[in-house]
């Protein structure tokens, strides 16, 4: 069913959204990953799910430009993006968050969301004062609002409890007019609670910006996803919808840890 | 790197008044300043007053690129330098060599412009680098223009370098003059430090200290981070050589003596001394020096007033890493509006958490 949700989607737009062709990363004789062949269609949402050290955040990487790949191709929206400047590819839609925040301490929430949202449009060297009126600011405040901020738009970033560094860190990856956003375990160390709120915001994203999400939480994984991909030692083994992933052997073998129970 | 990271918070104002806005600290600073004249003698209006308004200039350029953009650079005096050169090379000199006679109005405007360009160029060398990797760098260019300067005779007249530099004589004023100097520089360095508070919290502030904390992210949101940080050393750039300018005018001279490595790392005690935190500390720090510098010889003797100036430099940096405002921060009266007193206190205050 799912499958055929994001085979719809795809006619539509004529490209997939994100075209993984061989690409393997090297780190000296470790190799990290190794020929993933990914497709995947405008609006979808996937969620890649894989042990420790299976290769996830290292797929982000390459995908986001953190590093290039040592091998094979990336297209985003069919433009060819494996050497392309990270900053370069953000402007393009592509939006990301990481597994452990990487935020601006010093900077209050508004200002984070508003940098996050000048970074794709003009005036980045601006020496004048953002007005309350300016585009950007007043997409910030819609941003800081659907990650459920606005109480602490004016606290400092580093003063922010963990759950809410979180949600800044999507707040961040909304900003823009993304296209396309990578998730790194959103939902890492937060509360029951906070959790709701996490599923709560990703399922109220609008239908046309697909996302990848790496999760350990097969009950979120499974609930925010179309479609999943299994990764194990830097390798796509297996992909499927929820159901087919959650009642697969060979998962439960692997991501389970059935072989070490 | 805690002190250089905690620079430029600024609480977001609500609408107030514009006398509101810019404090009691410094209504009550401006008034003493500009009747400091009246009690000063000509000896304090420019060897103390107008010197530590330009050193403090240099330092401020340099609390720009450490404090909001977690880069420290040694080479400040360096771009100070390329003015002053510029100014005799361009301007009139008594050296023999070169003098174009320029008048002040273009001599003075290209060598900001050019001492800007080379600090951008020596910031596009050293972004490649970060926390103590900059300093080396800074201090390898500062090092090699020194020697530079002192070995080429063709462009710096070598180790003399150029005397006989004038102040203009404008609008009826002879700007070496103790009470219009005093005030030129009063307002040189008024506008560079308005605009340096005032631009902390423009786009390109919040950028520049969004990089500092994290150029990760800063990539994952679009930015980016290299054009940044050298647009900031250009900025820093213009600061550093209308520094220069005023500092040839108060020498009359220009000789790579100013652009050695003693002076180079003055700069950086003047900023550290003040504190980085606040684009005021530059200004703290320098007046101290500039009094330690003058006073010292009377109390210890020549052969030993850098030693107390070391002593003392170690002193405030032992009592307080964050220079003279952390020591104001620790000490201050619990009165005052919303100057960079309160600026200071909210700061440490939100960040004890």
């Amino acid at each position: 069913m799912a499958q055929n949700i994001a085979a719809s989607r795809l006619q539509g737009t004529g490209a997939h959204a994100l075209d993984l062709e061989g690409v393997g990363r090297q780190f000296g004789a470790l190799s990290a990953l190794s020929g993933i062949n990914m497709r995947i269609a405008a609006g979808e949402r996937r969620a890649v799910l894989g042990s420790n050290g299976a290769g996830k955040t290292t797929l982000f990487n390459t995908i986001t430009g953190d590093f290039y790949p040592t091998s094979g191709r990336i297209r985003f929206f069919g433009e060819e993006i494996t050497t392309l400047a990270a900053h370069e590819r953000i402007r393009r839609g592509l939006r990301r968050t990481y597994q452990i925040s990487q935020l601006f301490t010093n900077l209050t929430v508004r200002e984070s969301v508003y940098l996050a949202c000048r970074g794709v449009s003009r005036r980045r060297f601006s020496l004048f004062r953002p007005s309350p009126s300016d585009g950007a600011m007043a997409q910030a405040e819609s941003i800081v609002h659907a990650v459920h901020m606005d109480d602490d738009a004016d606290t400092l970033v580093g003063t922010l409890s963990h759950g809410q560094q979180r949600q800044l860190e999507i707040g961040l990856a909304l900003a823009g007019a993304p296209r396309f956003i990578l998730f790194d375990e959103p939902a890492a160390g937060l509360s029951p609670t906070e959790r709701r709120d996490l599923i709560a915001i990703l399922n109220a994203l609008p239908h046309h910006i697909g996302y990848i999400i790496i999760e350990h939480d097969l009950d979120v994984a499974l609930r925010v996803s179309e479609y999943v991909s299994m990764m194990h030692n830097g390798t796509v083994f297996t992909e499927g919808t929820p159901d087919e992933i959650e009642n697969d052997p060979a998962v439960q073998q692997i991501y389970l840890g059935g072989g070490h129970g | 790197m805690t002190d250089l990271a905690s620079a430029g918070r600024n609480t977001s104002l609500p609408a107030r008044s514009w006398l509101e806005r810019i404090g009691t600290g410094h209504i009550l600073l401006a008034v003493f300043l500009l009747i400091y004249p009246l009690m000063a003698s000509d000896f304090f209006l420019t060897q103390i007053g107008g010197y530590s308004l330009v050193l403090g200039m240099i330092a401020l350029s340099l609390m720009l690129l450490a404090g909001y953009g977690g880069m420290v650079s040694l080479a400040q005096i360096t771009v100070a330098g390329a003015a002053g050169y510029t100014v005799a090379i361009f301007g009139e000199n008594n050296s023999g060599i070169y003098g174009f006679g320029w008048p002040w109005w273009l001599y003075a405007p290209f060598a900001i412009l050019l001492a800007s360009l080379m600090s951008a160029l020596i910031g596009w060398i050293a972004v490649r680098t970060e926390g103590i990797y900059t300093i080396m760098i800074t201090l390898a260019v500062a090092t090699a223009c020194f020697y530079f300067a002192q070995q080429n005779y063709a462009l710096f007249n070598g180790f003399p370098g150029y005397n006989g530099l004038r102040a203009p004589e404008a609008f009826g004023v002879y700007w070496r003059d103790p009470v219009p100097y005093y005030y030129l520089c009063l307002a040189t360095a008024t506008i560079a430090y308005a605009a340096v508070l005032y631009a902390a919290r423009s786009t390109f502030g919040l950028s520049l200290q969004a990089i500092r904390d994290n150029p990760r992210r800063m990539r994952a949101i679009g930015f980016d981070v290299t054009a940044h940080k050298v647009f900031a050393w250009w900025l820093a750039g213009l600061i550093a050589g209308a520094a220069g300018v005023l500092l040839v005018w108060f020498n009359g001279r220009i000789s790579p003596g100013t652009i050695s490595v003693g002076p180079a790392i003055n700069i950086l005690v003047i900023a550290i001394i003040g504190g980085l935190r606040h684009p005021i500390g530059p200004f703290l720090g320098a007046v101290v020096v500039v009094m330690m510098q003058t006073f010292a010889i009377d109390i210890v003797g020549a052969e030993r007033f850098n030693t107390l100036i070391g002593l003392v430099f170690l002193a405030i940096v032992f009592v307080s890493p964050d220079g003279i405002l952390g020591l104001w921060e620790r000490f201050k009266p619990r009165t005052g509006g919303e100057d960079w007193s309160s600026f200071v206190k909210g700061r440490s205050d939100k960040t004890k958490t």
